[in-house]
């Protein structure tokens, strides 16, 4: 068998090097290779977003992206959300709304939703929509999806705000 | 009992049990797994509808040494999967009854190999006629099925029907058709399984019922209970997708590391869970209805088909819930329902949320809406004159003893939609719109619970227990697959305990651990298994108050204080309860006639829909849910129920086709079996009317289907409302209404010449 080539990039800050076929899709090498099992497979043909992965800036469906085409490239992928254990701002809110029911699709929405949010501060519903619809959700109809990405963005403008809690605000006793 | 008592915790949105880890993407679902020297492995299927299997070959260009290949030949005990009748293989032998069906497997380390290899094995049929469609099935010149392709039926009647048709003041027929419907949870079905001939055969899966899967894999490997073990992993959706077909892939995979001796996993592509897995019933309902002069009914004839597919599987259950949904949540003095479930050769139909229901309301629902424009009377007001109120029976005789609020719900869901309004408002701007805009609505119940004596046969069995760490651990084989059994189930033991929800845990759902507390279907759990882990934490509490000092009042210190010195002198802390069915309760199974379910849920939907007639897309603009499900036992979480099966529901209405030529599934991707997206869901207005249930666990009844029953006949009676055409057949495609409205179009414009 002919020598694989070393393919090297960065994953959640973290650089990888990989010697895999290359034309190996970018989702198994997450998966396989570096055991980041977090991004999904729901179709393998780039309609559901599950596999959904934030490559250079551009949310990516990573069942569709070869491996080669990552060779130098800033990979975020669901894992690199949290900071030291402090839930993001969308996870929170996620975890507070019930924006994740079955939580298969919820990686893969959350590098969207987080994509979102970084190209459109503050996205209007019509923007969260529109978004959104490249992630497959049978659980939640979205709309708590939605009503989730609401008080993300807020949050992640003001660092301090209640939804940093530890525990969500919704938490009653 | 607690059901009117002020609760801390049940009614809380307390945090998802699980929610953490699915966040954080940590969750680990099957495909997630990996095992010591696990193996992958695949299927060989059928490519004809129905034949006799003459011969299996395999291309010399693959070195088969290098695989590990199955056949019916190697299964140990009984080839049959184990759910109602036996008549479904778990690998065909001799003969195939549809397309797609598993005829051998094939195991190899690297899993790249696996779809070269299934294409180089050939198998040469001698086919026989196949049908497809339940009309031909119902003709029976080809018999595919038993003796004469009816895999089952059922009778219900009450009163006498015949005796009202001559004194009426109408009678309103009608045909109302559904098509199949496909899951699609964002997770395909996918299992792990392990042989070893000491602890026998050890099974992980994404599932729905870890005992179904346990009791198959008993007869098919022919071992003692103890030998077989089944293990939930996190379950990425199901719908009831994972409910029996779990049941075929376990065995498949446990075959092949039975023979290989590794550990194999099965995962399918979307491709191949979309061709060869259970999708929801085909239907085809009659209604003949006899009315008096004032719109009151007299008389219900009922006439109900389903498409059940090559083998029997649930069709039998699907079939007793379509008849018992079938005449509404309507008083009806006469009622006749008929109904049968044929066999074709197509994927055998399974469970999906609703499990008949939805079939059979979709075309009450339907129907109402014409009787109210043949009888000439509102259709909100037809449904109002004709209500189950309190004491009222239902078409199985059974009286309604729990509090009936139909009339509250539609009034609230007439004032939160503006009804009367708005669709005055389209009246008046539709004539000058290529847009047609209008109102429609649904009412329906949902039975809570297995049907008639489903329950006692059932005789479920749960309850909670100390872990080493000290904490509270629920006990159950009722498996989290999105819709919030852990946290519900949690909340419930923490209530009736009085320690905090972060105090209790779930028991991993492992047939070595948990007890039967019965399949996670027919929105049970709430109702049936809350009640057994309610009942579990209040014994708890009696037992340590006897025998260990704990105090009338008592802090969750205290509590578990008292735990420790129970467990120092007993051994063990475990409360567990068995199923008592209320008092009061009588069904015939023979009859149909009785207390159908244990509780009912009830809704109202409305739904507000655009048509367009340049494009002939027809889109959901607005919807409202009201509904009574007992009480709320987290409303973030129910919230979310009532949100998705409404989703699920427009996409059933009008985007959701599945496609057979030849029997087999043609658009079996997710690029062209079509769902709805972010940008097709409506804004989804829900509220809760609380109307706790004696016998539920804190007043809650079930929930996760109800929502799934409404949208379809909600949605086109408000394309009847905007266009006149009432449409009979769902899924309703902008080609579908391009036939209708283009026909009245010409016929518009000739008459306009």
């Amino acid at each position: 068998m002919s020598r694989l080539p070393t393919i090297r990039f960065t994953v959640n800050g973290k650089p990888c090097a990989v010697q895999v076929p290359p034309m190996k899709r970018l989702l198994d090498v997450l998966r396989e290779d570096l055991r980041l099992t977090g991004s999904k497979e729901g179709c393998g043909e780039g309609e559901c977003g599950s596999c959904s992965v934030i490559v250079n800036g551009e949310l990516v469906n990573s069942c569709l992206l070869p491996v080669l085409q990552a060779e130098g490239a800033t990979i975020q992928t669901v894992e690199g959300l949290a900071n030291n254990g402090q839930l993001h701002p969308l996870q929170q809110a996620f975890l507070a709304c019930g924006g994740a029911q079955c939580g298969i699709c919820t990686p893969g929405m959350l590098m969207a939703a987080s994509h979102l949010l970084e190209v459109n501060p503050h996205p209007s519903l019509a923007d969260i929509r529109e978004g959104l619809a490249g992630n497959l959700c049978r659980c939640t109809g979205f709309v708590r999806i939605f009503e989730s990405v609401v008080p993300a963005a807020a949050a992640r403008l003001t660092p301090s705000s209640g939804i940093q809690e530890k525990e969500p605000a919704a938490h009653a006793r | 009992m607690s059901t009117s008592a002020k609760t801390r915790i049940v009614g809380a949105p307390v945090p998802r049990k699980e929610g953490v880890d699915k966040l954080l993407g940590r969750a680990r679902y099957v495909d997630d797994i990996e095992r010591q020297g696990m193996i992958h492995g695949a299927t060989v299927r059928s490519t004809i509808p129905r034949g006799f299997i003459l011969s299996i070959s395999f291309e010399r260009r693959i070195d088969w040494t290098e695989f590990t290949v199955v056949t019916a030949a190697d299964i140990p005990g009984k080839n049959q999967i184990h759910l109602i009748a036996a008549d479904q293989p778990c690998l065909a032998d001799e003969k195939v009854n549809h397309c797609d069906e598993a005829i051998l497997l094939i195991a190899h380390a690297d899993k790249h190999k696996l779809r070269e290899a299934v294409n180089a094995v050939h198998i040469e049929y001698d086919p026989l006629p196949p049908i497809f469609t339940m009309e031909e099935s119902e003709r029976q010149d080809v018999i595919v099925w038993g003796a004469d392709n009816l895999l089952k039926s059922f009778l219900l009647e009450k009163g006498d029907v015949d005796s009202v048709w001559d004194s009426a003041a109408h009678i309103v027929e009608g045909t109302y058709r559904t098509g199949a419907q496909e899951h699609l949870y964002i997770e395909n079905n996918g299992v792990i399984a392990e042989s070893n001939a000491e602890t026998g055969i050890t099974v992980w899966g994404s599932l729905q019922c870890p005992f179904y899967v346990h009791k198959s894999l008993l007869s098919i490997f022919d071992l003692p209970e103890d030998k077989v073990r089944v293990i939930q992993t996190e379950t990425g959706g199901a719908f009831g997708g994972k409910e029996d077909y779990p049941s075929i892939l376990a065995a498949h995979a446990a075959l092949l590391a039975h023979k290989s001796g590794h550990p194999v996993k099965m995962v399918y592509d979307r491709m191949e869970d979309l061709a060869a897995t259970t999708k929801r019933h085909p239907s085809r309902v009659r209604h003949r209805t006899a009315l008096d002069k004032d719109g009151k009914l007299l008389a219900m004839d009922i006439d109900l088909a389903t498409d059940g597919g090559a083998y029997s599987t649930l069709s039998s259950t699907v079939l007793s819930r379509a008849t018992l949904h079938a005449s509404g949540p309507y008083v009806c003095p006469n009622v006749r329902v008929r109904s049968h479930s044929w066999a074709t050769n197509t994927v055998p139909y399974g469970a999906f949320r609703g499990f008949g229901a939805p079939q059979a309301i979709f075309a009450i629902e339907r129907h109402m809406d014409e009787i109210a424009a043949a009888v000439g009377i509102d259709p909100i007001e037809l449904r109002r004159r004709n209500f189950l109120h309190d004491g009222d029976t239902t078409a199985t005789e059974q009286v309604m003893r729990e509090p009936v609020i139909l009339d509250r719900l539609l009034d609230r869901a007439l004032a939160e939609s503006d009804y009367h309004t708005r669709r005055a408002r389209f009246a008046l701007e539709n004539p000058a719109s290529a847009v047609k805009r209008g109102m429609g609505i649904s009412a329906f119940y949902h039975g809570s619970g297995f049907t008639g004596s489903g329950e006692r046969y059932l005789n479920s069995l749960a309850g909670v227990d100390l872990t080493p760490e000290g904490k509270v651990r629920v006990l159950v084989s009722s498996t989290e697959f999105g819709q919030g059994t852990n946290t519900m189930l949690a909340q419930i033991a923490a209530e009736a305990i009085g320690i905090g929800y972060d105090d209790v845990n779930l028991a991993p759902i492992d047939t070595g651990i948990v007890p039967n507390s019965g399949p996670t279907v027919a929105s049970r759990t709430s109702l049936v298994v809350g009640r057994l882990i309610e009942r579990a934490g209040l014994q708890l509490v009696a037992m340590l108050r006897e025998h260990a000092f704990l105090g009338e009042h008592f802090t969750p210190e205290e509590f578990f204080a008292a735990c420790e010195r129970y467990r120092d002198n007993h051994g063990k802390v475990e409360s567990m309860c068995r199923y008592e069915a209320p008092p009061g309760i009588f069904w015939d199974d023979q009859k149909y006639r009785g207390e159908a379910y244990p509780a009912f849920a009830w809704s109202i939907q409305v739904a507000q829909v655009a048509v367009d007639t340049v494009t002939y897309s027809a889109e959901v603009e607005e919807f409202w849910a009201v509904q009574e499900v007992g009480r709320v036992i987290h409303p973030v979480l129910a919230g979310g129920q009532i949100e998705g099966g409404i989703a699920q529901g427009i996409g059933y209405a009008l985007y959701e086709k599945v496609v057979l030529e030849n029997g087999h599934m043609a658009n079996n991707q997710m690029t062209n079996y079509i769902m709805p997206t972010a940008e097709d869901v409506p804004p989804i207005h829900i509220f809760f009317e609380e109307a706790p249930l004696r016998f539920g666990a804190f007043g809650a009844k079930g929930i996760g289907e109800l929502p799934h029953d409404g949208p379809a006949p909600a949605i086109l009676n408000a394309i009847k409302d905007a266009t006149g055409i009432g449409f009979h057949a769902i899924p309703l495609l902008p080609e579908d209404l391009f036939t209708e409205l283009a026909a009245r179009q010409e016929l518009v414009e000739i008459a306009a010449i």
